[in-house]
């Protein structure tokens, strides 16, 4: 399995004591697979995207990512594990502004040391970015942002993609076509994704869905 | 992965050349202003050091004369002859150089920067060698063969002492230095040279220590500019941090760990200090070598202290520049890397610069202001001494930039509170709303304008009442000096029988309290009734001087010496006089004593009067009598105008350093301003765009960005006078007087502070010009993806 989640707990602080967000929650994705995580504003569905990717430590149960194990892992280990397994697609896409597209999309696969430049042409061209090569994100709209930050995610080769509403700013039409795309690239690459999401639509293209509600899966 | 990471970090500076530039450009300006401070004192000092161990002074023991200044040849002879290990030192003026001999058979190692046998051993015309330093062969080489020697002293040449007799025309000695070692049983110093007495090595007049307050001055001058850059430096690293926060966050995210981007961080900002304060050091050699022929002028003018005009590039100072500048970065950076290493990674990655200016976010700055306004009082009510003097300063230029923004605040809020029209409410609120991101430009001008004001008081009420007191001092309209004392008797009996009032000027070298004094005969008469103002007197002074019952001493000995009018002083051996009066006496470093002609010549029976100020109307037509009839040279005649002129030119240039150094912290904080509008420029189109989209053109914005940069800079004016003011004060009353024994009366300049006033506000506008007109020229589709939630 590429991510494996079992009675996974997690609780936020508050100045009325801890809130529960996930209660109990297992579940496993296999490699190749897609996965679609819906649930309504609050029900802890990007906090449970999260602690996938080693960004919020959790407080119960295991979580395993390509065979390790993020609990007894220190913020050097989870790091190493994003920079070589996993990578992540944000709604407000996270581009380096000061980069321009081809350093951006390049930039994870230099950070763990696979850049491999055929590949970041075929995902550039795949996903129509070829003539924005040498322009700067701002210059770009959101679509081609969010394409930007999809190849950035997809030329690392990650054995995990965790993308949180990836399509969340986007119109209809566009969101439709950078989905395509994204589904597309992940087929070819053999990637486990898991995809965040409120839209019915986008949730059932994927191989799987799980709904959240109040911190656990229905 | 580390070359990734740092190819993303200088791709910002990429992105943000103008940023960068305030980085380095802050840095370098610190740098510079402190380092070519330094690079000026270091030479000083070591001029000073290099004249030491020339002359000799506070290595050894020495025999000097009791009275007057030189010593019989026979004397010598007498003391090595009763077993005394001494070696005569004979020095004088010959065309402005002072000329030193040494007998280089008993001189002690090591003196006069060469090695005596030097003097012996160079060529079978050693003994008539004179040997200068390069320098001082280019000033006074013209009519005397030199021999050049880099170690000597500046000002200086040194000659077998035969040689240098010969020169100056005269058998006698200056001083003899006493050996280290000297055998046991030989006769008491009084038997043999009673007229002669022993003066410990450490007790001679130190020129490295009476230069301290100046240099300490300089210092601190430096160390203004460099706290005014580095508030350059401050702000730009903010500003970086702030707009890299959404970079952070990704790298984070993509797997950079934490201590990796801290190391990065501080790695690549430390790497751009150390450029950037490379360039100030160059740029801080740069100004040194600019100001130093004034700072020589002005230590020869304040001091007689001669030092090298050219500079050398010494380890202590450049280094010393790097290294302040690196630590001044190195705490800047502390605080932020400190806030990245605690900011969680999901954290929102809007920049925080655009915090309301809340009185909670004022408070610790506040209420750190009011400890250290406090402190300045208490000093201010209690503290004694140099090092309080200058606590004393920093305690008032910290506290009150550290008050600034709240006290802008407060005064913000007022004008909003009283805005008739929305538009005028939002300018208000939106200028308060920036205080966070400009308060320390604005601190930096505070500084700047505030020292500006505080120095051209002080040297403007220096200037006034230096002029009075010239006036004073020179009333005679002709000075003339005599070369021997038969023309002195021929002239005193030629002008007596005249009918010209005329004052006989003697002076002889000595020690009063155990300080070295100048001790002054005067002829009173109505010169000295009717020009001289005391700084405090008993009633009709001068009758007691004239009857010898009093003295008058210059404030520097009073004050050194802890006394005052009607304290006792003993000016010779068992002679003790009331003091009459205080004058006085600006701009003069060593102490004097002013005593009756009369009591003069009873005390020095052999001093006769060389020099004489003589009041006349026709000043020219007796220059040309007594040229012919005595046949005085016409450079031994000079007028009280061009005494006056010249005095005055040695006044101005001694400040010339002074204004040079305003001038650039000045200009340090103009640039500051400019710096931190240009960097918050970006970071202000999402509070600028929702009111363009209300009806507001581009360029009515940019027009209040120029107008909100003016009403900034007036604020900051109007705290900065009575600031100023209060840094006159200090400067006049307490630094001056601790560190060179004279109180100035403070003038108040109204027209100079308005002057000032305009350039800060023109500085102001300057500097928000650009940013402005970068605003007014910004396209709409920049503006509109605010709205497109894309940011």
């Amino acid at each position: 399995m590429v991510l494996e989640f079992s009675k996974v707990q997690k609780s936020f602080a508050t100045s009325d004591g801890d809130v529960p967000v996930l209660r109990g929650i297992s579940f496993d994705l296999a490699a190749g697979q897609t996965l679609a995580l819906t649930g309504e504003s609050g029900s802890g569905k990007s906090t449970l995207l999260h602690v996938a990717a080693g960004l919020e430590p959790f407080e119960g149960g295991s979580v395993s990512v390509a065979g390790q194990d993020l609990g007894g892992m220190d913020d050097g280990a989870r790091a190493a594990l994003r920079r070589r397994d996993i990578a992540l697609i944000f709604q407000q896409f996270n581009l380096i502004p000061s980069l321009t597209v081809a350093a951006n999309i390049a930039f994870q696969a230099r950070l763990s040391g696979r850049a491999d430049d055929a590949h970041t042409d075929r995902v550039a061209k795949a996903l129509g970015l070829s003539a924005h090569m040498s322009k700067y994100p701002e210059t770009l709209s959101g679509g081609q942002q969010q394409r930007v930050a999809i190849a950035r995610a997809l030329a690392a080769k990650p054995k995990l993609l965790l993308a949180d509403e990836p399509t969340g700013n986007l119109d209809e039409g566009t969101a439709e076509e950078v989905l395509e795309q994204m589904l597309d690239l992940v087929s070819q690459t053999g990637a486990s994704l898991m995809v965040v999401t409120h839209s019915p639509a986008i949730a059932a293209r994927m191989q799987r869905r799980l709904h959240l509600q109040n911190g656990v899966l229905a | 992965m580390i070359r990734a990471c740092f190819s993303a970090l200088w791709s910002h500076w990429r992105r943000n050349p103008v940023q960068l530039f305030a980085y380095l450009a802050g840095l370098a300006l610190a740098t510079a202003l402190w380092s070519g401070v330094q690079a000026i004192n270091a030479e000083a000092r070591a001029s000073y050091g290099a004249a030491a161990a020339t002359l000799g002074e506070g290595q050894h023991d020495q025999l000097v004369p009791r009275q007057g200044d030189r010593i019989p040849q026979e004397r010598f002879i007498a003391l090595r002859r009763a077993g005394w290990l001494v070696s005569p030192v004979t020095e004088g003026r010959l065309a402005g150089l002072r000329l030193i001999g040494i007998d280089p058979v008993t001189a002690p190692g090591g003196l006069a920067g060469l090695k005596a046998d030097q003097l012996l051993t160079r060529g079978t015309g050693g003994a008539e060698q004179v040997f200068v330093n390069p320098q001082t062969a280019q000033e006074f080489g013209g009519g005397l063969a030199v021999t050049l020697d880099p170690d000597i002293a500046v000002g200086i040449g040194i000659a077998d002492i035969g040689r240098v007799q010969n020169l100056l025309g005269h058998s006698d000695l200056s001083r003899l230095i006493v050996l280290p070692d000297q055998p046991l049983g030989r006769p008491d110093l009084s038997a043999i040279a009673p007229d002669l007495r022993l003066q410990a090595a450490q007790q001679s007049a130190d020129i490295g220590q009476l230069t301290d307050s100046f240099h300490l001055n300089l210092t601190a001058f430096g160390l203004l500019s460099f706290a005014v850059g580095l508030f350059i430096v401050h702000s730009t690293i903010g500003l970086a941090f702030e707009q890299r926060r959404g970079m952070i966050r990704t790298l984070r995210s993509l797997g950079v760990p934490l201590r990796l981007l801290v190391t990065l961080i501080a790695v690549e900002m430390m790497a751009w200090a150390a450029i950037g304060a490379s360039l100030g050091v160059v740029a801080g050699y740069l100004i040194a070598a600019l100001l130093l022929p004034d700072v020589a002028a002005t230590l020869r003018g304040l001091y007689g202290a001669e030092i090298s005009g050219t500079l050398q590039i010494r380890p202590e100072w450049w280094l010393s520049g790097l290294l302040i500048a690196l630590l001044g970065t190195a705490g800047a950076l502390a605080g932020r890397i400190w806030q990245i290493s605690r900011m969680p990674l999901l954290a929102s990655v809007r920049p925080r610069a655009w915090v309301m200016a809340s009185a909670a976010r004022f408070r610790l700055p506040t209420l750190a202001a009011a400890v250290l306004l406090s402190g300045a009082l208490v000093l201010a009510l209690v503290g004694q001494g140099l090092f309080a003097g200058f606590t004393l300063l920093g305690c008032l230029l910290i506290g009150a930039a550290l008050a600034l923004p709240a006290v802008t605040s407060v005064v913000l809020s007022g004008f909003e509170g009283r805005a008739r029209t929305p538009l005028w409410e939002w300018f208000w609120a939106d200028t308060r709303q920036q205080l966070p991101g400009l308060s320390l430009a604005l601190m930096a001008l505070l500084l700047a304008v505030s020292a500006n004001i505080g120095v051209s008081t002080m040297v403007s009420s220096f200037r006034l009442t230096f002029i009075g007191f010239l006036d004073q001092r020179l009333a005679p309209e002709l000075f003339v000096q005599v070369e021997t004392p038969e023309q002195s008797t021929a002239l005193l009996g030629y002008l007596d029988t005249n009918a010209i009032e005329v004052l006989p000027l003697m002076s002889v070298q000595t020690r009063v309290t155990g300080r070295p004094t100048e001790l002054y005969g005067v002829r009173v008469g109505p010169t000295y009734r009717e020009n001289w103002a005391f700084l405090d007197a008993r009633a009709q002074p001068w009758n007691a001087v004239e009857a010898g019952r009093a003295v008058v001493v210059n404030e520097q000995l009073a004050r050194r010496a802890g006394l005052w009018v009607g304290d006792n002083i003993e000016i010779d051996t068992g002679v003790i006089l009331p003091i009459a009066a205080v004058v006085g006496d600006y701009g003069n470093p060593s102490g004097q004593v002013v005593i009756s002609q009369t009591l003069f010549q009873r005390l020095h029976p052999t001093q006769v009067p060389l020099r004489f100020g003589i009041r006349t109307q026709d000043a020219s037509g007796l220059r040309a009598e007594l040229s012919a009839q005595f046949g005085i040279a016409p450079n031994a005649m000079t007028d009280q105008a061009a005494i006056k002129a010249l005095s005055m030119q040695v006044f101005e240039r001694t400040f010339t350093v002074t204004a040079a150094l305003n001038a650039l912290t000045l200009m340090v904080a103009g640039f500051a301003i400019l710096m931190s509008l240009l960097t918050l420029a970006d970071l202000r189109v999402p509070q600028l765009a929702p009111v363009w989209a209300l009806g507001l053109t581009r360029r009515w914005l940019g027009w209040l960005e120029v107008l909100r940069a003016v009403a900034l800079a007036a604020l900051v004016f109007l705290c900065a006078v009575p600031l100023g003011l209060a840094l006159a004060w200090v400067l006049l009353s307490i630094i001056n007087v601790e560190a060179f024994g004279w109180q100035l009366p403070m003038y108040l300049f109204p027209a100079e502070y308005l002057w000032l006033g305009i350039y800060a506000l023109g500085a102001a506008v300057l500097a928000a010009l650009w940013p402005a007109l970068r605003l007014m020229r910004t396209p709409p589709s920049a503006l509109l993806k605010v709205f497109a939630n894309e940011r």
